[in-house]
Protein backbone atom coordinates (compact mmCIF):
# COMPACT_ATOMS: atom_id res chain seq x y z
CA UNK A 1 0.00 0.00 0.00
CA UNK A 2 1.18 3.51 -0.79
CA UNK A 3 0.11 5.51 1.52
CA UNK A 4 -0.21 8.85 -0.13
CA UNK A 5 -2.17 7.29 -3.40
CA UNK A 6 -1.65 11.06 -4.79
CA UNK A 7 -3.38 11.97 -7.82
CA UNK A 8 -0.84 13.17 -11.25
CA UNK A 9 -1.55 16.66 -10.53
CA UNK A 10 -0.22 16.07 -6.95
CA UNK A 11 2.81 14.03 -7.94
CA UNK A 12 3.67 17.12 -10.35
CA UNK A 13 3.26 19.59 -7.59
CA UNK A 14 5.57 17.92 -5.30
CA UNK A 15 8.05 16.70 -7.71
CA UNK A 16 8.53 20.28 -8.40
CA UNK A 17 9.13 20.98 -4.20
CA UNK A 18 11.39 18.62 -4.87
CA UNK A 19 13.34 20.20 -7.80
CA UNK A 20 13.43 22.92 -5.46
CA UNK A 21 14.76 21.62 -2.39
CA UNK A 22 17.61 20.13 -4.76
CA UNK A 23 18.96 22.94 -6.17
CA UNK A 24 18.93 24.55 -2.81
CA UNK A 25 20.59 21.45 -1.36
CA UNK A 26 23.43 21.29 -3.49
CA UNK A 27 23.52 25.36 -3.71
CA UNK A 28 23.93 25.15 -0.20
CA UNK A 29 26.46 22.28 -0.20
CA UNK A 30 28.62 24.26 -2.87
CA UNK A 31 29.25 20.69 -4.78
CA UNK A 32 26.67 17.53 -5.80
CA UNK A 33 24.95 16.39 -9.06
CA UNK A 34 22.19 18.72 -10.00
CA UNK A 35 21.28 17.57 -13.77
CA UNK A 36 20.09 13.62 -13.22
CA UNK A 37 18.55 14.58 -9.65
CA UNK A 38 16.41 17.53 -11.85
CA UNK A 39 15.58 15.35 -14.30
CA UNK A 40 14.37 11.85 -12.15
CA UNK A 41 12.42 14.43 -9.94
CA UNK A 42 8.96 13.27 -11.79
CA UNK A 43 10.08 10.25 -11.91
CA UNK A 44 11.13 9.01 -8.23
CA UNK A 45 8.15 11.24 -6.72
CA UNK A 46 5.71 9.05 -8.90
CA UNK A 47 7.21 6.46 -6.96
CA UNK A 48 6.95 7.42 -3.45
CA UNK A 49 3.91 9.39 -3.96
CA UNK A 50 2.44 6.76 -5.61
CA UNK A 51 3.60 3.15 -6.29
CA UNK A 52 5.74 2.12 -3.84
CA UNK A 53 4.61 0.31 -0.68
CA UNK A 54 6.52 1.92 1.90
CA UNK A 55 5.49 3.64 5.41
CA UNK A 56 7.05 6.58 6.92
CA UNK A 57 5.67 6.02 10.23
CA UNK A 58 6.97 2.13 9.66
CA UNK A 59 10.16 2.72 8.03
CA UNK A 60 11.66 -1.02 8.43
CA UNK A 61 7.99 -2.81 8.46
CA UNK A 62 9.12 -6.03 6.57
CA UNK A 63 7.21 -6.02 3.48
CA UNK A 64 7.83 -3.04 2.49
CA UNK A 65 9.56 -1.88 -1.04
CA UNK A 66 12.92 -1.24 -1.20
CA UNK A 67 14.66 1.05 -3.26
CA UNK A 68 18.35 1.04 -4.37
CA UNK A 69 19.82 3.91 -5.64
CA UNK A 70 22.75 2.56 -8.19
CA UNK A 71 23.36 6.10 -9.65
CA UNK A 72 23.93 7.50 -5.96
CA UNK A 73 25.04 10.87 -6.90
CA UNK A 74 21.55 11.74 -7.43
CA UNK A 75 20.93 11.34 -3.47
CA UNK A 76 19.79 14.73 -3.17
CA UNK A 77 16.66 13.63 -4.92
CA UNK A 78 16.47 10.64 -2.53
CA UNK A 79 16.72 12.68 0.59
CA UNK A 80 14.22 15.27 -0.47
CA UNK A 81 11.75 12.77 -1.66
CA UNK A 82 12.48 11.18 2.02
CA UNK A 83 11.89 13.94 3.47
CA UNK A 84 8.86 15.33 1.70
CA UNK A 85 7.14 12.04 2.76
CA UNK A 86 7.79 12.57 6.34
CA UNK A 87 11.07 10.02 6.81
CA UNK A 88 12.61 13.20 8.60
CA UNK A 89 12.11 16.58 9.03
CA UNK A 90 12.61 18.98 5.89
CA UNK A 91 14.67 21.07 8.05
CA UNK A 92 17.58 18.55 8.05
CA UNK A 93 17.89 18.63 4.36
CA UNK A 94 20.26 21.46 4.57
CA UNK A 95 22.82 18.99 5.90
CA UNK A 96 23.88 17.71 2.77
CA UNK A 97 27.28 16.93 2.40
CA UNK A 98 27.96 18.16 6.20
CA UNK A 99 30.37 17.27 7.95
CA UNK A 100 28.87 14.19 10.48
CA UNK A 101 25.56 14.28 8.98
CA UNK A 102 23.45 11.51 7.81
CA UNK A 103 23.09 13.42 4.23
CA UNK A 104 26.40 11.91 2.69
CA UNK A 105 27.74 13.04 -0.55
CA UNK A 106 26.65 9.31 -2.09
CA UNK A 107 24.45 7.23 0.30
CA UNK A 108 25.37 6.07 2.94
CA UNK A 109 23.61 3.30 5.02
CA UNK A 110 26.25 3.60 7.88
CA UNK A 111 25.64 6.53 8.43
CA UNK A 112 22.00 7.08 7.45
CA UNK A 113 19.54 3.56 8.67
CA UNK A 114 17.15 4.33 5.88
CA UNK A 115 19.43 4.10 3.06
CA UNK A 116 18.80 0.00 1.93
CA UNK A 117 22.35 -0.23 0.59
CA UNK A 118 24.99 1.98 0.12
CA UNK A 119 26.35 3.64 -3.35
CA UNK A 120 28.02 5.53 -5.14
CA UNK A 121 30.29 3.76 -7.49
CA UNK A 122 28.53 3.30 -10.47
CA UNK A 123 27.35 -0.24 -11.77
CA UNK A 124 26.99 -2.13 -8.22
CA UNK A 125 23.15 -1.45 -7.09
CA UNK A 126 21.28 -3.56 -9.67
CA UNK A 127 23.93 -6.76 -8.17
CA UNK A 128 22.71 -6.17 -4.32
CA UNK A 129 19.02 -5.11 -5.62
CA UNK A 130 19.33 -9.11 -7.38
CA UNK A 131 20.43 -10.36 -4.18
CA UNK A 132 17.71 -8.79 -2.33
CA UNK A 133 15.07 -9.75 -5.04
CA UNK A 134 16.61 -13.30 -4.78
CA UNK A 135 16.19 -13.03 -1.18
CA UNK A 136 12.41 -12.23 -1.05
CA UNK A 137 11.61 -14.91 -3.56
CA UNK A 138 13.08 -16.99 -1.94
CA UNK A 139 11.07 -16.80 1.26
CA UNK A 140 7.97 -16.56 -1.00
CA UNK A 141 7.33 -12.33 0.02
CA UNK A 142 5.98 -9.93 -2.81
CA UNK A 143 7.99 -6.54 -2.05
CA UNK A 144 9.68 -5.68 -4.83
CA UNK A 145 13.30 -4.11 -4.57
CA UNK A 146 13.19 -0.94 -7.29
CA UNK A 147 17.02 -0.35 -8.48
CA UNK A 148 17.34 3.30 -9.74
CA UNK A 149 20.37 3.71 -12.54
CA UNK A 150 22.03 5.81 -14.84
CA UNK A 151 22.22 5.26 -19.02
CA UNK A 152 25.70 6.28 -18.45
CA UNK A 153 26.10 3.65 -15.54
CA UNK A 154 25.38 0.77 -18.09
CA UNK A 155 29.16 0.87 -19.57
CA UNK A 156 30.25 -0.77 -16.42
CA UNK A 157 30.80 -4.79 -17.33
CA UNK A 158 29.11 -6.17 -13.68
CA UNK A 159 25.78 -4.21 -14.69
CA UNK A 160 26.06 -6.85 -17.70
CA UNK A 161 26.56 -9.34 -15.12
CA UNK A 162 23.73 -8.85 -13.05
CA UNK A 163 21.68 -8.23 -15.98
CA UNK A 164 22.21 -11.37 -16.78
CA UNK A 165 21.53 -13.28 -13.49
CA UNK A 166 17.98 -11.56 -13.21
CA UNK A 167 16.95 -13.02 -16.45
CA UNK A 168 18.34 -16.58 -15.47
CA UNK A 169 16.60 -16.78 -11.73
CA UNK A 170 13.43 -14.98 -13.32
CA UNK A 171 13.48 -12.30 -10.06
CA UNK A 172 9.97 -11.11 -10.03
CA UNK A 173 10.43 -9.03 -7.77
CA UNK A 174 13.05 -6.94 -9.17
CA UNK A 175 11.91 -3.37 -10.76
CA UNK A 176 14.48 -1.53 -12.50
CA UNK A 177 14.46 1.83 -13.68
CA UNK A 178 16.84 3.25 -16.03
CA UNK A 179 17.09 7.68 -16.33
CA UNK A 180 18.06 7.75 -20.05
CA UNK A 181 19.00 11.39 -19.84
CA UNK A 182 22.20 10.73 -22.79
CA UNK A 183 24.68 13.03 -20.46
CA UNK A 184 27.87 11.77 -18.11
CA UNK A 185 30.22 13.83 -16.13
CA UNK A 186 32.75 14.63 -19.07
CA UNK A 187 30.02 14.57 -22.11
CA UNK A 188 27.08 13.69 -24.18
CA UNK A 189 26.84 9.84 -23.18
CA UNK A 190 26.38 9.10 -27.47
CA UNK A 191 29.76 10.69 -27.54
CA UNK A 192 31.83 9.30 -24.26
CA UNK A 193 30.62 5.85 -24.79
CA UNK A 194 27.83 5.48 -26.95
CA UNK A 195 24.69 2.80 -25.30
CA UNK A 196 22.17 2.97 -28.28
CA UNK A 197 19.49 0.04 -28.46
CA UNK A 198 19.42 -0.08 -24.73
CA UNK A 199 16.09 -1.49 -24.86
CA UNK A 200 17.22 -4.07 -27.50
CA UNK A 201 20.13 -4.98 -25.33
CA UNK A 202 17.98 -5.73 -21.91
CA UNK A 203 15.19 -7.31 -24.16
CA UNK A 204 17.99 -9.81 -25.72
CA UNK A 205 18.82 -10.98 -22.23
CA UNK A 206 15.56 -11.82 -21.29
CA UNK A 207 13.79 -8.60 -19.46
CA UNK A 208 10.74 -7.06 -20.30
CA UNK A 209 11.24 -3.67 -21.09
CA UNK A 210 9.03 -0.87 -21.44
CA UNK A 211 10.04 3.48 -22.49
CA UNK A 212 8.30 6.02 -20.93
CA UNK A 213 8.80 9.52 -21.19
CA UNK A 214 10.33 10.66 -17.77
CA UNK A 215 8.31 13.98 -17.46
CA UNK A 216 4.75 12.36 -18.61
CA UNK A 217 3.52 11.97 -14.96
CA UNK A 218 -0.06 10.24 -16.22
CA UNK A 219 1.58 7.90 -18.85
CA UNK A 220 4.65 7.39 -16.14
CA UNK A 221 1.79 5.97 -13.69
CA UNK A 222 0.50 3.83 -16.13
CA UNK A 223 4.36 2.15 -17.09
CA UNK A 224 5.21 1.81 -13.37
CA UNK A 225 2.10 0.30 -12.36
CA UNK A 226 2.81 -2.01 -15.34
CA UNK A 227 6.35 -2.97 -13.54
CA UNK A 228 4.83 -3.72 -10.41
CA UNK A 229 2.38 -5.67 -11.59
CA UNK A 230 4.53 -7.94 -14.01
CA UNK A 231 5.54 -10.98 -12.40
CA UNK A 232 7.14 -13.23 -15.32
CA UNK A 233 10.72 -11.68 -14.36
CA UNK A 234 12.88 -8.86 -14.32
CA UNK A 235 11.21 -5.77 -15.53
CA UNK A 236 13.09 -2.45 -16.53
CA UNK A 237 11.01 1.13 -17.49
CA UNK A 238 13.68 3.12 -19.69
CA UNK A 239 12.60 6.46 -18.70
CA UNK A 240 13.72 9.49 -20.95
CA UNK A 241 14.29 12.62 -19.43
CA UNK A 242 16.18 15.85 -19.56
CA UNK A 243 18.71 16.33 -17.50
CA UNK A 244 18.54 19.43 -15.77
CA UNK A 245 14.37 19.62 -16.03
CA UNK A 246 12.74 22.33 -14.29
CA UNK A 247 15.65 24.76 -14.87
CA UNK A 248 15.99 26.51 -18.49
CA UNK A 249 19.64 26.77 -18.56
CA UNK A 250 20.52 23.50 -16.85
CA UNK A 251 18.07 21.63 -19.25
CA UNK A 252 20.34 18.51 -21.61
CA UNK A 253 23.29 20.12 -20.78
CA UNK A 254 26.52 17.24 -19.52
CA UNK A 255 28.32 20.79 -17.62
CA UNK A 256 25.73 20.41 -15.01
CA UNK A 257 26.16 16.88 -14.29
CA UNK A 258 28.46 17.39 -11.38
CA UNK A 259 28.69 21.68 -10.26
CA UNK A 260 26.61 23.43 -8.19
CA UNK A 261 25.05 26.69 -9.37
CA UNK A 262 26.61 29.69 -7.92
CA UNK A 263 24.24 32.72 -5.76
CA UNK A 264 23.01 33.78 -8.59
CA UNK A 265 21.94 30.46 -10.56
CA UNK A 266 20.46 29.70 -7.41
CA UNK A 267 18.49 32.38 -7.64
CA UNK A 268 17.31 32.13 -11.03
CA UNK A 269 16.48 28.07 -10.77
CA UNK A 270 14.69 28.79 -7.65
CA UNK A 271 12.24 31.76 -9.26
CA UNK A 272 12.21 29.39 -12.68
CA UNK A 273 10.92 26.49 -10.71
CA UNK A 274 8.60 28.76 -8.39
CA UNK A 275 6.69 29.91 -11.44
CA UNK A 276 6.00 26.31 -12.74
CA UNK A 277 4.32 25.28 -9.23
CA UNK B 1 50.90 -31.96 16.34
CA UNK B 2 50.01 -36.05 17.26
CA UNK B 3 51.41 -39.02 16.16
CA UNK B 4 48.00 -40.21 15.31
CA UNK B 5 47.36 -36.60 12.94
CA UNK B 6 50.63 -36.65 11.44
CA UNK B 7 49.76 -39.00 8.18
CA UNK B 8 46.36 -37.66 7.88
CA UNK B 9 46.09 -35.46 4.92
CA UNK B 10 43.55 -33.15 4.00
CA UNK B 11 42.44 -29.64 2.06
CA UNK B 12 41.03 -26.71 3.72
CA UNK B 13 38.73 -26.30 1.52
CA UNK B 14 37.65 -29.79 1.91
CA UNK B 15 36.95 -28.55 5.83
CA UNK B 16 35.10 -25.89 4.64
CA UNK B 17 33.31 -27.94 2.89
CA UNK B 18 32.40 -30.69 5.37
CA UNK B 19 31.63 -27.64 7.56
CA UNK B 20 29.45 -25.79 5.61
CA UNK B 21 27.15 -28.54 4.51
CA UNK B 22 26.50 -29.14 8.09
CA UNK B 23 25.70 -25.41 8.52
CA UNK B 24 23.22 -25.02 5.59
CA UNK B 25 21.72 -28.70 6.78
CA UNK B 26 20.56 -26.77 10.01
CA UNK B 27 19.99 -23.20 8.88
CA UNK B 28 17.89 -22.38 5.55
CA UNK B 29 19.19 -18.69 5.72
CA UNK B 30 22.72 -20.11 4.74
CA UNK B 31 23.07 -19.73 1.28
CA UNK B 32 26.20 -21.19 -0.69
CA UNK B 33 26.81 -18.86 -3.76
CA UNK B 34 28.96 -20.06 -6.57
CA UNK B 35 30.99 -18.82 -9.51
CA UNK B 36 31.26 -22.01 -11.26
CA UNK B 37 33.57 -23.59 -9.34
CA UNK B 38 31.63 -25.42 -7.13
CA UNK B 39 33.88 -28.79 -7.56
CA UNK B 40 37.31 -26.77 -6.51
CA UNK B 41 35.23 -25.18 -3.64
CA UNK B 42 33.69 -28.63 -1.89
CA UNK B 43 30.16 -27.61 -2.33
CA UNK B 44 28.69 -29.81 -5.01
CA UNK B 45 27.09 -31.83 -1.99
CA UNK B 46 25.59 -28.67 -1.66
CA UNK B 47 24.59 -27.93 -5.26
CA UNK B 48 22.80 -31.14 -5.07
CA UNK B 49 21.09 -31.93 -1.72
CA UNK B 50 20.24 -28.37 -0.87
CA UNK B 51 19.74 -27.09 -4.08
CA UNK B 52 17.62 -23.99 -2.43
CA UNK B 53 20.39 -23.36 -0.81
CA UNK B 54 23.06 -22.99 -3.34
CA UNK B 55 22.99 -19.70 -6.38
CA UNK B 56 25.00 -20.31 -9.23
CA UNK B 57 25.89 -17.25 -10.34
CA UNK B 58 28.48 -17.94 -13.25
CA UNK B 59 31.95 -16.79 -13.67
CA UNK B 60 30.40 -13.21 -12.75
CA UNK B 61 32.05 -12.87 -9.23
CA UNK B 62 31.76 -9.26 -9.45
CA UNK B 63 28.01 -9.59 -9.43
CA UNK B 64 27.90 -12.96 -6.94
CA UNK B 65 29.33 -10.30 -4.49
CA UNK B 66 27.10 -7.68 -4.87
CA UNK B 67 24.40 -10.26 -4.68
CA UNK B 68 25.39 -12.01 -1.64
CA UNK B 69 25.61 -8.21 -0.03
CA UNK B 70 22.02 -7.88 -1.07
CA UNK B 71 20.78 -11.25 -0.09
CA UNK B 72 22.68 -10.47 3.89
CA UNK B 73 20.85 -7.16 3.41
CA UNK B 74 17.76 -9.26 3.59
CA UNK B 75 18.81 -11.81 6.46
CA UNK B 76 20.27 -14.34 4.51
CA UNK B 77 23.53 -15.45 5.54
CA UNK B 78 25.28 -15.87 2.14
CA UNK B 79 28.81 -17.75 1.66
CA UNK B 80 30.11 -16.50 -1.54
CA UNK B 81 32.69 -19.08 -3.13
CA UNK B 82 35.37 -18.59 -5.58
CA UNK B 83 39.23 -18.63 -5.88
CA UNK B 84 40.84 -16.13 -3.85
CA UNK B 85 41.96 -14.10 -6.78
CA UNK B 86 39.04 -13.82 -8.50
CA UNK B 87 37.06 -13.08 -5.54
CA UNK B 88 39.14 -10.93 -3.58
CA UNK B 89 41.00 -9.37 -6.46
CA UNK B 90 38.30 -9.03 -9.56
CA UNK B 91 35.57 -8.09 -6.99
CA UNK B 92 37.23 -5.95 -4.61
CA UNK B 93 35.57 -2.83 -5.46
CA UNK B 94 32.08 -4.83 -4.25
CA UNK B 95 33.57 -6.54 -0.90
CA UNK B 96 34.90 -2.99 -0.08
CA UNK B 97 31.46 -1.25 -0.59
CA UNK B 98 28.70 -3.12 -0.95
CA UNK B 99 29.68 -5.70 2.21
CA UNK B 100 32.46 -3.48 3.94
CA UNK B 101 30.66 -0.59 3.68
CA UNK B 102 27.53 -1.66 4.37
CA UNK B 103 28.52 -3.76 7.28
CA UNK B 104 26.90 -7.18 5.35
CA UNK B 105 26.83 -10.23 6.94
CA UNK B 106 28.32 -11.92 4.12
CA UNK B 107 31.02 -15.00 3.81
CA UNK B 108 33.92 -14.85 1.61
CA UNK B 109 35.70 -17.97 0.65
CA UNK B 110 38.45 -17.92 -1.43
CA UNK B 111 40.07 -21.44 -2.02
CA UNK B 112 43.68 -21.69 -4.06
CA UNK B 113 45.41 -19.33 -2.46
CA UNK B 114 49.11 -18.74 -2.74
CA UNK B 115 51.86 -20.86 -3.99
CA UNK B 116 49.85 -23.97 -3.06
CA UNK B 117 47.83 -23.80 -5.70
CA UNK B 118 50.71 -25.11 -7.78
CA UNK B 119 50.59 -26.05 -11.91
CA UNK B 120 47.90 -23.36 -12.70
CA UNK B 121 50.52 -20.49 -12.60
CA UNK B 122 50.37 -17.08 -11.17
CA UNK B 123 47.18 -16.19 -12.39
CA UNK B 124 45.52 -18.03 -10.01
CA UNK B 125 48.01 -18.31 -7.40
CA UNK B 126 46.79 -14.73 -5.25
CA UNK B 127 49.71 -13.80 -3.22
CA UNK B 128 48.26 -10.42 -2.21
CA UNK B 129 44.68 -11.09 -0.93
CA UNK B 130 45.27 -10.74 3.06
CA UNK B 131 46.60 -7.52 2.01
CA UNK B 132 43.60 -6.62 0.25
CA UNK B 133 41.61 -7.80 2.53
CA UNK B 134 43.01 -6.84 6.42
CA UNK B 135 43.24 -3.21 4.97
CA UNK B 136 39.23 -3.08 4.96
CA UNK B 137 37.03 -1.91 7.93
CA UNK B 138 34.75 -4.05 9.29
CA UNK B 139 36.13 -7.15 8.03
CA UNK B 140 37.37 -10.35 9.77
CA UNK B 141 40.62 -11.76 7.97
CA UNK B 142 40.72 -15.98 8.80
CA UNK B 143 43.44 -18.56 7.27
CA UNK B 144 43.22 -21.77 8.71
CA UNK B 145 46.30 -24.41 8.63
CA UNK B 146 44.70 -27.43 8.45
CA UNK B 147 41.69 -29.61 7.50
CA UNK B 148 40.18 -29.02 10.96
CA UNK B 149 41.07 -25.27 11.54
CA UNK B 150 38.98 -24.56 8.43
CA UNK B 151 36.05 -27.01 9.78
CA UNK B 152 36.38 -24.37 12.99
CA UNK B 153 37.07 -21.49 11.79
CA UNK B 154 33.84 -22.13 9.11
CA UNK B 155 31.55 -22.55 12.06
CA UNK B 156 32.53 -19.63 13.98
CA UNK B 157 32.34 -17.54 10.91
CA UNK B 158 28.81 -17.80 11.23
CA UNK B 159 28.64 -16.39 14.46
CA UNK B 160 30.58 -13.66 13.21
CA UNK B 161 27.13 -11.03 12.38
CA UNK B 162 29.66 -9.58 9.83
CA UNK B 163 31.73 -9.46 6.66
CA UNK B 164 34.43 -12.23 7.32
CA UNK B 165 37.32 -13.42 4.76
CA UNK B 166 38.09 -17.27 4.75
CA UNK B 167 41.46 -18.41 2.92
CA UNK B 168 41.86 -21.49 1.66
CA UNK B 169 44.17 -23.78 -0.18
CA UNK B 170 43.76 -26.12 -3.21
CA UNK B 171 46.41 -29.24 -1.84
CA UNK B 172 45.55 -31.94 0.54
CA UNK B 173 47.89 -31.03 3.24
CA UNK B 174 48.72 -32.37 7.22
CA UNK B 175 46.66 -32.31 9.85
CA UNK B 176 48.17 -30.27 12.10
CA UNK B 177 45.09 -29.47 15.07
CA UNK B 178 43.16 -31.31 16.65
CA UNK B 179 39.26 -32.15 15.37
CA UNK B 180 37.83 -30.44 18.77
CA UNK B 181 39.31 -28.72 21.65
CA UNK B 182 39.66 -24.91 21.94
CA UNK B 183 39.35 -22.32 19.47
CA UNK B 184 38.11 -19.11 19.34
CA UNK B 185 38.53 -16.91 16.41
CA UNK B 186 41.03 -13.93 17.20
CA UNK B 187 43.28 -16.20 19.50
CA UNK B 188 46.37 -17.70 18.41
CA UNK B 189 46.13 -21.63 18.35
CA UNK B 190 49.62 -23.00 19.56
CA UNK B 191 50.70 -26.16 17.43
CA UNK B 192 53.80 -26.20 19.54
CA UNK B 193 54.69 -24.34 22.74
CA UNK B 194 57.76 -23.24 23.39
CA UNK B 195 59.66 -19.95 24.20
CA UNK B 196 62.91 -19.24 22.57
CA UNK B 197 62.15 -19.32 19.36
CA UNK B 198 58.35 -18.28 18.04
CA UNK B 199 57.32 -19.28 14.63
CA UNK B 200 54.03 -17.53 13.75
CA UNK B 201 52.44 -18.82 10.85
CA UNK B 202 49.20 -18.89 8.61
CA UNK B 203 47.83 -21.73 6.18
CA UNK B 204 49.11 -24.99 5.15
CA UNK B 205 52.31 -23.99 5.03
CA UNK B 206 52.78 -24.62 8.19
CA UNK B 207 52.84 -28.27 7.54
CA UNK B 208 56.38 -27.11 7.00
CA UNK B 209 57.27 -25.37 9.80
CA UNK B 210 56.50 -29.22 12.09
CA UNK B 211 58.13 -30.59 9.86
CA UNK B 212 61.41 -28.28 9.89
CA UNK B 213 61.26 -28.66 13.58
CA UNK B 214 60.43 -32.91 13.87
CA UNK B 215 63.25 -32.62 11.70
CA UNK B 216 66.09 -30.94 14.09
CA UNK B 217 68.50 -32.86 16.03
CA UNK B 218 68.62 -30.80 19.37
CA UNK B 219 65.98 -27.65 21.01
CA UNK B 220 63.18 -28.90 19.44
CA UNK B 221 61.90 -27.86 23.15
CA UNK B 222 63.14 -24.50 22.33
CA UNK B 223 60.66 -23.88 19.73
CA UNK B 224 57.21 -22.80 19.44
CA UNK B 225 54.98 -23.00 16.70
CA UNK B 226 51.68 -21.33 16.59
CA UNK B 227 48.73 -21.05 14.03
CA UNK B 228 47.60 -17.49 13.50
CA UNK B 229 44.28 -18.55 12.02
CA UNK B 230 42.92 -14.75 12.51
CA UNK B 231 44.95 -12.03 11.02
CA UNK B 232 42.19 -9.45 11.58
CA UNK B 233 41.71 -9.02 14.49
CA UNK B 234 45.35 -9.94 15.18
CA UNK B 235 46.03 -11.32 18.47
CA UNK B 236 48.08 -8.54 19.85
CA UNK B 237 48.39 -9.86 23.13
CA UNK B 238 49.23 -12.84 22.47
CA UNK B 239 52.24 -11.96 20.16
CA UNK B 240 53.36 -9.00 22.49
CA UNK B 241 53.73 -12.21 25.50
CA UNK B 242 55.46 -14.71 23.22
CA UNK B 243 57.90 -12.26 22.04
CA UNK B 244 58.92 -10.69 25.32
CA UNK B 245 61.85 -12.81 25.77
CA UNK B 246 62.26 -15.02 23.03
CA UNK B 247 65.47 -15.07 21.05
CA UNK B 248 63.58 -14.41 17.96
CA UNK B 249 60.19 -14.36 16.08
CA UNK B 250 59.84 -16.14 12.52
CA UNK B 251 56.75 -15.38 10.13
CA UNK B 252 55.61 -17.81 7.50
CA UNK B 253 52.86 -17.18 5.20
CA UNK B 254 52.20 -18.49 1.67
CA UNK B 255 52.01 -14.77 0.66
CA UNK B 256 53.74 -11.18 -0.33
CA UNK B 257 55.77 -10.19 2.53
CA UNK B 258 53.93 -6.82 2.29
CA UNK B 259 50.46 -6.36 4.00
CA UNK B 260 50.46 -10.29 4.99
CA UNK B 261 51.16 -11.75 8.23
CA UNK B 262 54.41 -11.07 8.68
CA UNK B 263 53.55 -7.19 8.25
CA UNK B 264 50.34 -7.78 10.97
CA UNK B 265 53.21 -9.13 13.62
CA UNK B 266 55.83 -6.09 12.55
CA UNK B 267 52.90 -3.65 13.05
CA UNK B 268 52.06 -4.75 16.99
CA UNK B 269 55.95 -5.56 18.20
CA UNK B 270 56.57 -1.75 16.64
CA UNK B 271 53.65 -0.36 18.16
CA UNK B 272 53.89 -1.32 21.51
CA UNK B 273 57.93 -0.91 21.51
CA UNK B 274 58.91 -4.77 21.35
CA UNK B 275 62.59 -4.83 19.40
CA UNK B 276 62.64 -8.73 19.03
CA UNK B 277 64.38 -9.82 16.16
CA UNK B 278 61.72 -10.71 13.54
CA UNK B 279 62.45 -12.38 10.44
CA UNK B 280 59.46 -12.81 7.79
CA UNK B 281 59.09 -15.60 5.29
CA UNK B 282 57.14 -15.37 2.08
CA UNK B 283 56.92 -14.17 -1.14
CA UNK B 284 59.23 -11.47 -1.33
CA UNK B 285 57.87 -8.77 -4.31
CA UNK B 286 57.29 -11.36 -7.07
CA UNK B 287 54.58 -13.24 -8.95
CA UNK B 288 54.42 -17.47 -8.68
CA UNK B 289 54.73 -19.95 -11.55
CA UNK B 290 53.86 -23.23 -12.51
CA UNK B 291 55.42 -26.27 -10.91
CA UNK B 292 55.03 -28.45 -7.74
CA UNK B 293 53.96 -26.40 -4.66
CA UNK B 294 56.78 -27.94 -2.64
CA UNK B 295 59.38 -26.59 -5.18
CA UNK B 296 57.44 -23.38 -4.97
CA UNK B 297 57.75 -22.88 -1.65
CA UNK B 298 61.38 -24.55 -1.53
CA UNK B 299 61.90 -21.19 -4.33
CA UNK B 300 60.55 -18.71 -2.33
CA UNK B 301 62.74 -20.18 1.64
CA UNK B 302 59.25 -21.65 2.80
CA UNK B 303 60.29 -25.26 3.05
CA UNK B 304 61.23 -27.11 5.67
CA UNK B 305 65.32 -27.10 4.85
CA UNK B 306 64.77 -23.76 4.27
CA UNK B 307 63.15 -22.55 7.46
CA UNK B 308 65.37 -25.31 9.49
CA UNK B 309 68.45 -22.62 8.20
CA UNK B 310 66.59 -19.89 9.47
CA UNK B 311 65.37 -21.33 12.87
CA UNK B 312 69.52 -22.52 13.68
CA UNK B 313 70.30 -18.91 13.08
CA UNK B 314 68.14 -17.91 16.36
CA UNK B 315 69.08 -20.83 17.87
CA UNK B 316 72.54 -20.57 17.61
Amino acid sequence: MNPFDYSSEQIKKEANILRQNVIKMIAGAGSGHPAGSLGMADVVSALYFKILNHNPTDPKKEDRDRVILSNGHICPLLYAVLASTGYFPKEELSNLRKLGDKLQGHPSKKDFDLIEASSGSLGHGLSVACGMAMASQQNEKTYKTWCLMSDAEHQEGSLWEAVMFASKYKLRNLKAIVDVNNIQLSGDVDQVMPLDLLKTKYESFGWQVIEVDGHDTEDLLVKLEQANNFENGPFVVLAKTIPGRGVSFMEGKWQWHGKAPNTEETKKALEELSKKQ
Amino acid sequence: MTEQNKQIIKATREGFGAAVAELAKNDRNIIVLSADLSPSLKVDNIRIDLSGQFVECGVAEQNMVGVASGMALSGKIPFATSFAEFLTGRAWEQIRIDVCYNNANVKLIGSHAGLATGEDGATHQILEDIALMRSLPNMTVLSPCDFNEAYKVTVQATKIKGPVYIRLARPKTPILTPNGGPFEIGKISPIKEGRGVIVLGTGPVLSEVVKAVNGLEEKQEEIGIYSVHTIKPIDKEKIIELAKGARGIITIEDHQLIGGLGSAVAEVLADNGISAPLRRLGVNNSFGESGPYHDLWKQHGMDSVSIQVTLKEFLI
